[in-house]
């Protein structure tokens, strides 16, 4: 861990301003805010983040953290905590795959200390990506080259990736956001913004150095999850090598209008298998006015996939997504909605 | 009683709660990087980003520039350590790679340390420090170009014409299977501080062997190991991986005598899988032949074992594999395979782990074949006269496990057909395999001290690496000496103590309590010969069989009772105290000599006049999702015998954390090795993946009474490493029963069985 100066942010604006004066992508940023600092400290110890400044905002959790329901639906303050939100009555009965995705993430201890909008940015859990002795990474060091392309690549993505990255996103908290539509609230030296989720982060293509299309000094404020037909019947089924505290080898967000045995709406985003939250588009058309029997399931997990390029040690995640959607999508069929 | 504290049953003693679980869970217990020592340095170490080549510079004027730098030590500046000869055994030198440098034999080699006024400082200094390599390109593991392979001895075990036995038997099953690398990774780090006082050398480092650290250190320092003694209280883990000597310790030795000031080292969990020992991955192809009616008639195995260039470490467990059953005709091999890698070593039972799983698998495919049950296969072929050797067992208590874990676990439910036993959207598997451990005695040392009040302590130098030692030693002498175990104090894991056997081997318990018995029975006597030989005296003229000691009196079986205090008086001494050496049969006599200079004497296992053998039956129960192929373990059922249970609470500890361990190891537990680069890639505990508590299912272990009376005087066969060996088997035994899929590689993951 290199020194660094730490500053607290007693208000939004301070915030923005501590760190309008940054340059480059929003993680290169030479200030960096701190929330629950599961991600940032972390990446700091290790050498691969090298903020010069460090503005914490838990200042802010009073006016940012809290949860709000009305007819509209859900506001999420970004520095609500992933405990808090995840035992949140109404989220978790009318917005089920909210709270699972919460759930299933990571241990208690993080989930007390772990804040919404950190939750959103962090960042993939590429061996090669943290571990500085490693030359390779155009994420870590943009023209280096990527040492995971032809090396230990179980757990990278088969979705959105290039010939520059393949790093897996690794939340699963987003997958949630981008099936349901979700948008941010966005406060930087530019002023307000409000942008979908689905818009936050970035494929690698050439630059894996960006992730997000946030600029310096822009913070997370909120996110506003609509109202809508579909979230109650909605999950999140995660696939990992172990029970818990790890993350996703494929994982399936679902959320299902179903009316008279046909789906209405479907909504599905997947994660441990896509360099960015990824919306299933093509899934989601693919079983619209259909009944949703096994064919159906399978047919959207298939569409899902069309586009997968898989490497050495990670095509098995083309088959394990499948067979996640499909699951997922049946057991969602399967839910008992009380009104 | 509880789960965690059986019933004692025939051959056991109490189920004390440890001595040290409240100090362990309040934090009051001070780990050897715990221990305050006078304005301390703080050391980090620099490791080669490279696993072969030359390191052609290293530029450390970045780091030295960073304010509270005081030295960094570098291949440049520590010529004058001296090598010391590479030892397979426990003490000596963990690998032959000590230097820093300029040539680099493995990734992670420790290339320089940077010592600084605190933690943080060193560790940016450290990330300053720049190395430039002349890379060569590494041999990694098993199919990498390069390698350089070899028998792993002259002779390995054999009997009869296995060749002839296989092509005239009924049935063959003929397989490979393989385990991967595995690295202990103690949640205790390894640490190491040094403080100098004059011409004297203190070190605080968890160790499983002080006295052979003791010697090692001083001898790569060039001084006398008289002035040097190793602390090592409590060890937060170790499993093997800190029974040698590492490079790191006299670097830290080195930094703290020449900068005149104690260095501690904190190595991060990353350098721990490179600065220290590993369990190695592993090859085998197995063979077995049978009649119809389920009798072996031939075993062949050969094993082939990953290590480093330079050291020729192996495990060849053959030698244990070979004991398990009546196999008519065995031939076995064993080759290591050298490639660029750090040298291999001990890690929770090494020589069995890897080719019981082999074995027990094969058993199972030979049931199946055989169309038969797989513990009727065992049953059948259970072994009374040795297949190799002719000798025979101390004692076997084989089959007794398999019934009482069979029973337990409703084994007779199980329908033989692979998937048959489906409940819902699970696949569920039963499986079953042999869990082994050899026997093995230490020559050891102990010192035990009888005061009037009836207080008892005891002081050997032997480890105390989370198993419960210093509690079932203190049991041993409050049992043998009358006395309550509040009123006795353990001393342990201090070279300034009477040696003690490196916590290896499963031994500490069975030699140390030896020991300690001995030591005992010396100061009981001297009580008993002053109490009957005495002119007046309630116990006068008594026989002195016809004594015992209970509540800190000397009592005649017609009542008659003397307290100690008295007895004590009447010999005229404020303290009856006694230093005992145990050499087990078959050391050497020069074993307590060798012991004082950091060399461990053990025997045991198929060493010795009879195979002397803990033996245990496991059953799980898998369940594997139908569509999406995550296998999870719900239960398991073990049934061990292991001689004398001296406490029911640390022995059920040890055989359930085994088990769990075996879990790991069948589902989880594998360090990835970029082929490329012979680099560890997922080298920290959020990668490399071990069960955590949702993980780890229902786990009923049943101690099954066994008495040996021939494997050492306190009965004890060892169980540290008993547990964790057949899980694996029988968890890959219980998918194929699932899924009808045989998974011959560990760990088995989702990919296998989509
Ligand atoms: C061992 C481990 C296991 C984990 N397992 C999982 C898992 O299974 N699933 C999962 O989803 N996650 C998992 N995580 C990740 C964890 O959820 C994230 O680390 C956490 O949510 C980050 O939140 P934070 O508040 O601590 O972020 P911080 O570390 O404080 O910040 C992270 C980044 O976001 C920026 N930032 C923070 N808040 C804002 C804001 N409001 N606006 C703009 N920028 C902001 C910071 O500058 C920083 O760059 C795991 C983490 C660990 C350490
Ligand atoms: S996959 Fe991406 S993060 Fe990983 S090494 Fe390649 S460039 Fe770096």
């Amino acid at each position: 861990m290199q020194p660094f100066i730490y500053q607290r942010a007693e208000t939004l604006e301070a915030a923005a301003q501590a760190a309008a004066a940054s340059r480059g992508s929003h993680v290169e940023a030479p200030v960096q805010f701190v929330a629950g600092g599961t991600t940032l400290l972390d990446l700091m110890k290790i050498d691969v983040m090298r903020p010069a400044t460090v503005v914490d905002i838990n200042p802010l959790q009073e006016r940012y953290g809290a949860i709000a329901t009305d007819d509209k639906g859900l506001r999420l303050g970004a520095l609500a905590r992933m405990a808090q939100v995840a035992d949140h009555p109404s989220v978790r009965r009318d917005f089920p795959v909210i709270a699972q995705t919460l759930d299933l993430a990571a241990s208690q201890q993080l989930r007390n200390m772990a804040t919404l909008g950190g939750n959103l940015l962090q960042r993939t859990r590429c061996n090669y990506f943290r571990d500085v002795s490693w030359a390779a990474c155009n994420k870590r060091n943009p023209g280096s080259g990527c040492a995971a392309l032809d090396g230990m690549n179980r757990k990278h993505a088969v979705l959105g990736t290039s010939d520059q990255c393949i790093a897996t996103y690794p939340g699963d908290f987003a997958q949630a956001l981008v099936a349901l539509d979700a948008t941010l609230e966005i406060a930087g030296p530019q002023g307000r913004r409000e942008i979908a989720v689905q818009q936050l982060h970035k494929q690698p293509g050439s630059t894996p150095n960006i992730e997000t299309q946030l600029v310096p000094g822009e913070l997370i404020t909120a996110i506003l999850v609509p109202s809508a037909p579909w979230t109650r019947r909605s999950l999140y089924l995660k696939v990992r090598d172990r029970e818990s505290y790890e993350f996703a080898l494929a994982s399936a967000a679902v959320a299902l209008d179903i009316a008279d045995g046909e789906v209405r709406e479907a909504r599905i985003a997947l994660g441990g298998v896509a360099t960015m939250p990824w919306r299933a588009k093509e899934a989601e058309a693919a079983l619209r006015g259909r009944r949703l029997d096994e064919a159906a399931a399978e047919a959207a997990a298939e569409a899902a996939f069309a586009g997968a390029q898989t490497h050495e040690h990670n095509a098995y995640k083309v088959p394990l997504g499948r067979r996640t959607l499909v699951r997922a999508l049946l057991d969602a069929a399967r839910l008992e909605i009380r009104s | 009683m509880s789960i965690a504290a059986p019933e004692p049953k025939a051959n056991m003693g109490r189920p004390e709660p440890r001595l040290d679980a409240r100090l362990k869970v309040t934090g009051e217990a001070r780990y050897p990087s715990d221990v305050p020592v006078g304005n301390p340095l703080h050391a980090v170490l620099v490791t080669s980003a490279i696993a072969k080549g030359r390191l052609d510079r290293l530029d450390t004027e970045a780091a030295r520039a960073v304010p509270g730098v005081v030295e960094i030590f570098t291949a440049e500046n520590t010529r004058e350590l001296k090598p010391l000869e590479y030892t397979p055994g426990g003490g000596g030198a963990s690998t032959s790679v000590q230097g820093l440098g300029p040539d680099i034999a493995h990734d992670g080699q420790i290339i320089a340390m940077v010592v600084a006024e605190s933690f943080e400082v060193a560790r940016e200094a450290a990330y300053k420090v720049k190395a430039t390599y002349a890379r060569e390109a590494p041999s990694a593991s098993f199919g990498a170009a390069g390698l350089d392979e070899k028998p792993a001895g002259k002779e390995f075990p054999k009997a009869g014409d296995a060749a002839a036995a296989l092509s005239a038997a009924d049935v063959v099953v003929d397989a490979e299977y393989g385990t991967p690398t595995q690295h202990h990774n103690p949640i205790e780090l390894f640490t190491t501080t040094c403080v100098w006082d004059g011409e004297h050398l203190t070190v605080h480092e968890p160790s499983q062997f002080v006295y052979g650290l003791k010697n090692s250190v001083a001898k790569r320092l060039g001084i006398d190991p008289a002035k040097v003694r190793v602390v090592s209280t409590y060890i937060g883990g170790a499993f093997g991986s800190k029974a040698q000597l590492t490079p790191r310790t006299p670097l830290v030795a080195l930094a703290a005598k020449r900068l005149g000031r104690p260095v501690k080292l904190v190595a991060s969990r990353d350098q721990g899988f490179t600065i220290a020992t590993y369990r190695a991955e592993t090859k085998h192809r197995i063979r077995l032949g049978a009649r119809r009616d389920g009798k072996i008639t031939a075993y062949t195995h050969d094993g082939r074992e990953v290590t480093s260039r330079p050291d020729a470490y192996k495990v060849a467990g053959v030698s244990d594999t070979v004991r398990l059953y009546d196999f008519g005709t065995v031939a076995t091999s064993v080759n290591v395979v050298h490639a660029d890698r750090n040298t291999p070593g001990f890690m929770r039972s090494p020589p069995v782990v890897p080719y019981v799983y082999a074995l027990e698998s094969a058993m199972d495919e030979l049931a199946v074949a055989l169309g038969m049950d797989p513990v009727e296969l065992r049953r059948i072929n259970d072994v009374t006269k040795d297949t190799v050797s002719g000798k025979s067992w101390s004692s076997r208590s084989l089959m007794k496990c398999y019934d009482e874990a069979a029973a337990a676990f409703g084994w007779s439910r199980r329908t033989a057909e692979p998937g048959s036993m489906r409940d819902g959207e699970w696949l569920v598997g039963w499986g079953c395999a042999t869990a082994c451990y050899p026997t093995h005695m230490a020559a050891t040392t102990a010192r035990v001290r009888l005061l009037p009040s009836g207080e008892v302590r005891v002081q050997v130098a032997a480890h105390d690496i989370g198993t419960g030692a210093y509690t079932v030693i203190g049991q041993t002498a409050a049992e043998r000496l009358g006395v309550p175990l509040a009123a006795v104090t353990v001393e342990l894991g201090d070279s300034d103590l009477p040696p003690g056997p490196v916590a290896g081997g499963s031994t500490t318990t069975a030699s140390t309590c030896s020991a300690v018995i001995k030591a005992c029975d010396a100061i009981r006597e001297k009580l008993v010969r002053a109490a009957s030989t005495a002119n007046d005296g309630p116990l006068a003229g008594r026989s002195p069989s016809d004594l015992s000691f209970t509540d800190g009196r000397a009592v005649a079986s017609d009542g008659a009772a003397e307290s100690v205090a008295d007895v004590m008086q009447r010999l005229g001494t404020a303290a009856l105290e006694e230093y005992a050496e145990y050499i087990p049969h078959g050391v050497q006599q020069d074993g307590i000599r060798k012991l004082y200079s950091g060399r461990a004497a053990m025997t045991g296992g198929p060493h010795g006049d009879k195979i002397m053998y803990a033996l245990g039956a496991e059953f799980v129960e898998v369940r594997v999702h139908a569509r999406t192929r995550e296998v999870r373990v719900p239960r398991a059922v073990g049934a061990f015998a292991g001689g004398r249970i001296l406490n029911p609470r640390t022995a059920h500890s040890q055989l359930m954390g085994g088990m769990i361990w075996g879990i790991g190891s069948a589902l989880h537990e594998a360090t990835e090795i970029d082929p490329r680069e012979a680099r560890y890639v997922n080298d920290n505990i959020s990668e490399y993946l071990i069960p955590v508590n949702a993980d780890v299912p229902r786990i009923d272990v049943i101690m099954v009474p066994e008495e040996d009376a021939e494997v050492n005087p306190a009965g004890v066969k060892g169980l540290g490493e008993l547990g964790n060996v057949g899980t694996a088997a029988a968890i890959a035994n219980a998918v194929y029963h699932a899924t009808g899929k045989r998974i011959r590689d560990l760990p088995i993951r989702i990919e296998d069985l989509l």
